[in-house]
This record gives C-alpha cells, structure tokens and sequence, in this order.
C-alpha cells in the first residue's frame, strides 16, 4: 500500500498549457506581421524584431536580478513585444520600440507579479506610454509600399481632420493599402489567424462579436449625415478594431472570466471606441478603450460570477 | 537631549511623510514637475509644520478637546498666510508656478497630521525636533520626485539642459507621470524595507 500515491483532483489533464496557447497566438500573429512587411517593406522588420526582441531580455533581466524563476520560453514576453510592435507605425525610430517593450514589460507587467497578475494588458500600456511620450513619431505613418519614407495619415485620421477626400475603396481597406500601424492594417492576414484561435477554441467569439458590433453600431448611426448614415465597413475595416479585438482584448489575463461578463467587456470596449472616435480628441481610440475596460474587469467579474453548482438560485 | 534628536531624524527616512505615512501626497503629486517648484513647496511647508508644531505645543492645555481642529487649522492658516505674503513679494514667479497649491498648505494633511498626533501630545523642543523633520523629509520626497519629472520629462534640471541630443519623455511631465513615479518609487521603497526585515 505504501507505494500508492494519494492526490486531490483533477486527475486528467489537458494538453494545453501557457506556453502552448501563447506561442499558438503568436503563430496567428505572423500572417498580419509578414503582410505588413510586405507593405511597409524592411523598416517594418526591423521594429518588429526590436519590440520583441527587447521584451524577452527585459523580462529575463528583471527575472534574474529579482532571482525569480526564467520565464522567457513560455512565449508571453514575446507576445507582448509582437502586439507593441504591431501597434506601431512602421518607421519609428530604433529606441521607440525599445524602449516601449521596456516599459510594457518591466512596468506593465513585471513590477505587478509577472504574468497572470497584471491588470492592464502590457502591450497595450506600452502603446499609450509612448503614444503619450513621443506623439511626433507615434503618429507619422508611411505610405504603403513606399520605401522613401513618405508619410501619410491613416484613414481615420483623415476622416477626424474633413480631408478624406478620395474614397479609399473597402477592398483597399481588408486587404491592408493603407497607412497604419504595422500589424493593424491587413484585415484579412488578421481574420485569418483569428478564426484559427476561434476554432481552436483559445478565444471565445463573445468579446470580438461584441465589440465589434457595438463599435460599428455607434459609428454607423452617429459618424453620418444625420443618423444611421455612417460608413460602416470603413468604421470596421480601418483603425486597430479587428486587432485589438481578436487579438488584445480577449487577453485571458485582463478580461473578464465568464461569457456574460465577455459580453458586457466588450460591448463597453466598443461604445468606448465609438465615443472616443466620433467626439475625441484621438482619431482612434481602440487601445484607450480596451484599457479602461481592463480597469473594469475585476468588477465585471465581481457581477457575473456563474452559480456554483449546488448553492441555491436567488 | 538624545530622545528629540531621535525626532528629528524620524521624519527623514523611518517615517519619511511621503513615502512611509503616505501623506500629503495632491501637493506632492500636482507641483513635482520641476525642481524648483519641488523646493519651493518644501520650504513653504517645512516653515508652517515647524511653526504651527512649536505654537500648537505651547497651546496645547489651553485648546479645548472638542474644538481642537479648528484651532490647529487657526493656527497653521496664520503660517501659511505668511508664507503667501513673503512668496508673493519676493518670489513671484514660484508662487505663480506652485498657484493654489500654497494656500492650500492650510489642509495639508502632513502639517494637520503631525499636529493633531505629535505636538499635541508632546512638548515644545521635541515638538520643534518632530516639525524640522519632517519638513525635512518632505522636501526631500519633493526633490527626488520632481527632480526624476524634471529630468525625464524635460532634460533639464533646475531648468538648465542636461543632455545634449535627448527626446523628453512627455508622460513623465503630465499629471499621469507623478501617479507612476510616484507609485514605482513607493514600491523600491517597500521592496528595500522589505530586504532589510
């Protein structure tokens, strides 16, 4: 009887594991990556490469002063400096990104706990650090497939400023010509490897549906000539929605645990987009509201806890 | 001798009013965004603590238990008044920098706070010792705070350019910037007194 070994459940276990969802992310990530590179050409590389290149050191040099266990190889790190970098525009220079994977991971991330105890989502944070730091380089974006640095306004920037004069056709728009962040503008390259997590079943459609379908209600019914007149595949297809949506806000770490409070963080991630887009200030606000979300998930979860099973229904 | 002399290095790191008992942080926060602004503030608070301590001490049995707040802040509204008056005369543009937050030195909770739970309770010279320390240790909060803002915000320092080829760090100089440094330096603070434990 001695060798017998006693242990609580679970007994069987799944396959997956940290490091196997979060290097699986950032597989689906890469189609987005290489079609930005294709667009914006080798600068776009290049930042790519810095961001994530600098977060993985960067944890592994706080995890080694701080003498906590090296936690480099399970890919979310690198996740972090890949979303940074996709988040900015493609011909920034060298220290930007750089700097941003430092700060996303040493304040955003590490001077929290490290992973699984942030509150915002680090790459995110990073973006509005610099955003908010060096708005001069943060908002210079090139035109697509023009290697000699000309540089051009995103659509929605355009569209804030009365000066979209040529209609950029939506086919334009899903397939990524058009000037933008590096990982933002290929809608198509992003759908693709959404729908791939989404049939994995690493994401659940109830926050991206949500938020997409709150953020392009309210820019259809109020960007227009009067009401319910506003272009709605141009508000869906341009900016950072479909990124941030499949991509950044359904980070298990910062959103909400249960389905219902999927849908209330996300229908808040899409009103917030809509408001900050039609009166702010910013031409696009996807990462602003999906931080503010963040910052309200742990009540979200307070109101949506699901009924143990067993206690009784109020 | 040796008992105030012990209140009087209290304030500066054990007790250090900003980052050990958390107080008077919205001055620390809204006027840290340079160096001299940061001096500023300390000074002006550091005279009203040591004076309203020394005149709070001496009134102490005569203050009656009930009405105790008002006449504290009586008492520290007069040393701030002055302050005002000497700032405005003689060194109008800090007091156009530091703005509302000098009369508002009136309900700072570092010159309320050592009043109603120090000089109230004990006497004149170590209530003297408790006020010089404390003021000591705000300003010197204030300088490190605002001096990283003026630093990292700007480039400069006492508003002379430090580096030669530097982006500032926007962030750092916004209202946004002093919640983060503060916050970081708080928690280095906890992380090195947690060591030492």
């Amino acid at each position: 009887m001695s060798n017998l070994i006693v242990l609580s459940s679970p007994h069987m276990h799944s396959q997956e594991s940290v490091p196997r969802i979060m290097w699986t992310v950032l597989a689906c990530l890469i189609p987005a990556g290489v079609a930005g590179v294709i667009i914006f050409g080798p600068d776009a590389l290049w930042t790519i490469v810095l961001a994530t290149v600098s977060a993985v050191f960067c944890e592994w040099l706080i995890q080694v002063l701080t003498k906590r266990k090296i936690t480099i190889l399970d890919g979310s790190a690198m996740l972090t400096g890949l979303l940074l970098a996709y988040n900015l525009p493609p011909e920034v220079p060298f220290w930007i990104p750089v700097i941003g994977s430092a700060f996303s991971i040493a304040v955003a991330k590490m001077a929290f706990g490290g992973l699984g105890q942030n509150i915002f989502n680090p790459a995110l944070v990073g973006r509005v650090f610099l955003m908010a730091s060096w708005p001069k380089y943060m908002t210079a974006f090139t035109r697509p497939f023009n290697s000699d640095a000309v540089t051009s306004a995103t659509p929605l920037a355009l569209l804030k400023e009365g000066k979209l004069a040529q209609h950029i056709s939506n086919w334009d728009l899903f397939l990524g010509i058009r000037g933008g962040c590096i990982g933002e503008v290929c809608i198509v390259a992003l759908l693709a490897g959404a729908l791939f997590l989404l049939i994995r079943g690493y994401i659940s459609w109830h926050i991206p549906v949500s938020f997409i379908a709150t953020a392009g209600f309210l820019t259809w019914a109020f960007t227009g000539k009067g009401f319910f007149n506003g272009d709605l595949l141009f508000q869906i297809l341009s900016g950072g929605l479909i990124l941030g949506a499949f991509f950044m806000a359904t980070d298990y770490v910062t959103s909400p645990l249960t389905r219902k409070g999927h849908l209330i963080f996300g229908i808040g991630c899409g009103a917030l987009t809509a408001v900050i887009r039609i009166w702010g200030g910013y031409p696009e606000g996807v990462s602003y509201a999906i931080l503010i979300m963040n910052a309200a998930t742990p009540l979200i979860d307070r109101y949506t806890k699901n009924r143990v099973y067993g206690t009784k229904i109020k | 001798m040796n008992n105030s002399f012990k209140e009087l290095i209290k304030g500066l790191i054990h007790e250090n009013p900003t980052f050990v008992l958390m107080l008077g942080l919205c001055p620390t926060l809204a006027v840290s965004v340079s160096l001299i602004n940061g001096l500023g503030m300390g000074v002006a608070a550091t005279f009203v603590i040591i004076f309203s301590n020394i005149l709070i001490a001496v009134l102490k049995d005569v203050i009656p238990d009930k009405v105790r707040i008002p006449c504290y802040i009586v008492v520290i509204a007069t040393f701030v008044t002055i302050t005002e008056l000497v700032m405005k005369a003689y060194f109008p543009p800090l007091n156009r920098a530091l703005g509302i937050y000098v009369p508002l030195i009136v309900v700072n909770c570092i010159v309320l706070g050592r009043a109603e739970a120090f000089a109230s309770k004990n006497k004149i010279l170590n209530s003297l010792m408790d006020g010089i320390g404390m003021g000591i240790g705000f300003t010197l909060a204030l300088l490190l705070i605002s001096g990283i803002r003026e630093l990292l915000g700007t480039g400069k320092l006492f508003g002379y350019n430090v580096f030669n080829n530097f982006e500032p760090v926007l962030v750092i100089a916004m209202p946004s910037g002093a919640l983060l440094v503060i916050g970081l330096l708080l928690g280095f603070f906890n992380l090195l007194k947690e060591k030492k434990e």
